[in-house]
């Protein structure tokens, strides 16, 4: 079974201390064995229920309540393009067909190689600058289907453009 | 009317988040005062209902009232919970006052506190709020470096902890009490009220809970007095809003008007009216859950009362401008799809029916749609009212109604026959 790292059993620790009970660390301890195992599977649920002390049916109650933490693994870079009205009424759609193209997967998938996963989400608050995305913690605004091929390269640098050629830029 | 800007005030420095900078500009001034002064807690109640503050989250109950019900003697702890977990479709203003001056919403966090005898504070913020996080976690550092919060603070032995929760993704734990799960570790599901928060909150202690705008507009208060205050908004509703314009609008972004400004003013005159020279559609004028607006209904003041006399809300204050191009069915599915993915499950009308409207919308989008489907959603929209926990599935059903009888026409013409 994978294990936490001792420094962040220790955040994990003091976030149980700093709240009036323990259970109210779930959130938080829950982000934190995310971010190093990149998901929240069966087994993840089963460390923090250890780390911190609490019933693994209480965890799992908990993480599958949340869309942020993922069951299945996302991909190094996590593109969440927001599919809310003010954003639809300004193009979220092409934005995410653009995305879509280019990277060869459908909404909710990962690409072969475990670089980039698309996902839809709801309104992100910042509609004024819309259509608007977020790539893992880093926002993205007034996006454009350059600005995409932008974002992308700058990622991976490597990727072959060829299969980004495809209809995308033909309109 | 012009912007009379209050919260929004020193959003153009970009060295706001710096707390030299922003104390340069006066804050924590009323801080430093209530506590040299000391100033009676009771008195800062008094002065924030004479203020007329309404709570900025979308229900509009007063902030003052509010406070007043927590108990004074209370052998438990108190909590203060900071709603910033900004998920209503179309809003985007607490954003702005995390990022951009987190030193007013501390400053008011810490007169809150200190008016209602509570000691540790927790800001709830939406999990995909990293930006937000940040800048208020380091102003949180920066004012306990300066002894503005933390213990013993400036010599008063006042002690006040706040604490940042993140929340994981989902619009529910907005609702106040699924807000107070989430904080305590569970699934976002509402409680039953009564009992309210101000007597059985957080832990089972007495806790208040305000959204971001409500509390950055304290210090304010404060420092013009509650009358003042009061003056700048209709009888109602004191002060000023941060009012969002999304969607088409030529001006897009955020207005800091008095309360009872018009829809009409902010969106043309504010705003720019639409983008491009093209027709106005309509207008939904305080977030998704709140019921559209035709262009020859837009004269309205901007204050609580008013906007539910005119068949709508006035929500959080966010209006989204539809052009002449977009078509009300496909928005009709996209805010369903919202609802229905939004709703937490716990009661079956919300949870059944949110979906079912979400279908139903999907099929009348793809062009597959009956005439019956409309009177269906007219029939069975009231059915949210009233038979679940907490207001989202009305959140829905108030619009969805407003859509359908507002633009049946559009709505027929997507049916073959
Ligand atoms: C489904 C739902 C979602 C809500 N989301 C939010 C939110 O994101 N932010 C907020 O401040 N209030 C939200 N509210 C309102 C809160 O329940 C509560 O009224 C508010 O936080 C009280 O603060 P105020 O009086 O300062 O407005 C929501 C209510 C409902 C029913
Ligand atoms: S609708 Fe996309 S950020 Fe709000």
């Amino acid at each position: 079974m994978r294990t936490l790292s001792d420094s962040t059993r220790q955040q994990a620790q003091a976030l149980m201390e700093m709240y009036p009970t323990k259970e109210a660390a779930m959130l938080p301890v829950l982000h934190l064995a995310q971010k190093e195992f990149g998901l929240i599977d069966d087994e993840a649920e089963q460390v923090v229920a250890e780390v911190m002390g609490i019933s693994p049916v209480s965890v799992r109650e908990t993480s599958r309540f949340y869309f942020m933490y993922h069951h299945h693994p996302v991909g190094k870079y996590h593109l969440q393009v927001c599919q809310n009205i003010s954003c639809t009424i300004m193009g979220a759609e092409t934005i995410l067909d653009h995305i879509k193209r280019r990277l060869g997967i459908e909404a909710e998938e990962r690409t072969e190689d475990g670089l980039f996963s698309v996902e839809r989400v709801e309104c992100i608050a910042c509609c004024d600058r819309g259509p608007a995305m977020l790539v893992n913690d880093k926002l993205h605004t007034g996006l454009t289907p350059d600005k995409i091929d932008g974002i992308i390269k700058e990622s991976d640098p490597e990727r072959k453009l060829d299969h980004m050629q495809s209809e995308g830029n033909k309109e | 009317m012009p912007e009379l800007k209050l919260v929004s005030k020193n959003f153009e420095y970009d060295d706001q988040p710096d707390i030299k900078s922003a104390m340069s500009r006066g804050a924590y001034q009323q801080w430093k005062r209530v506590l040299s002064e000391k100033i009676p807690p009771e008195d800062i109640i008094e002065e924030v209902k004479t203020a007329k503050l309404r709570g900025q989250g979308g229900a509009g109950f007063p902030a003052g009232v509010k406070w007043g019900f927590v108990p004074k003697d209370s052998p438990k702890p108190k909590y203060l919970c900071v709603n910033a977990d900004e998920g209503e479709p179309g809003t985007f203003k607490d954003r702005a006052l995390l990022e951009k001056d987190p030193h007013q919403l501390l400053e008011g966090i810490a007169i809150t506190c200190y008016a209602v005898g509570i000691h540790t504070a927790f800001i709830y913020m939406r999990g995909e709020f990293y930006e937000p996080q940040r800048i208020v976690q380091d102003a949180i550092d920066q004012a306990k470096k300066e002894g503005l919060l933390g213990e013993n603070i400036s010599g008063s032995g006042f002690n006040l902890e706040v604490i940042i929760h993140m929340g994981a993704g989902a619009y529910i734990c907005g609702e106040e009490t699924a807000l107070l799960n989430s904080l305590e570790g569970g699934k976002g599901w509402p409680r039953l009220k009564p009992p309210f928060p101000a007597l059985v909150g957080a832990f089972n202690c007495p806790t208040v809970i305000n959204n971001v705008e409500t509390i950055s507009g304290v210090p304010h208060i404060l420092r013009m007095g509650g009358e003042e205050f009061a003056k700048i908004g209709t009888e109602k509703d004191g002060g000023t809003k941060l009012f969002g314009v999304s969607g088409h609008a030529a001006k897009p972004g955020l207005y800091e008007l008095p309360m009872g400004t018009s829809l009409k003013e902010l969106i043309y005159d504010h705003a720019g009216g639409v983008r491009d020279g093209k027709g106005l559609k309509a207008v939904i004028p305080g977030g998704s859950s709140t019921p559209i607006l035709k262009p020859d209904e837009l004269d309205i003041p901007l204050e609580f009362e008013a906007m539910m006399d005119a068949g709508t809300m006035l929500g959080s204050g966010a209006a989204v401008v539809l052009d002449e191009t977009v078509s009300i069915p496909q928005v009709f599915m996209v805010m369903s799809r919202f609802y229905a993915h939004e709703s937490c499950g716990q009661c079956t009308p919300c949870r059944e029916g949110c979906t079912w409207v979400y279908k139903t919308a999907k099929k009348i989008a793809e062009g597959n749609g009956q005439p019956s489907d409309l009177d269906l959603i007219l029939d069975i929209a009231p059915m949210f009212n009233g038979t679940t926990v907490c207001p989202l599935g009305a959140a829905l059903a108030a619009p969805a109604v407003a859509m359908v009888e507002k633009f049946r026409d559009e709505f027929l013409k997507l049916m073959k026959n």
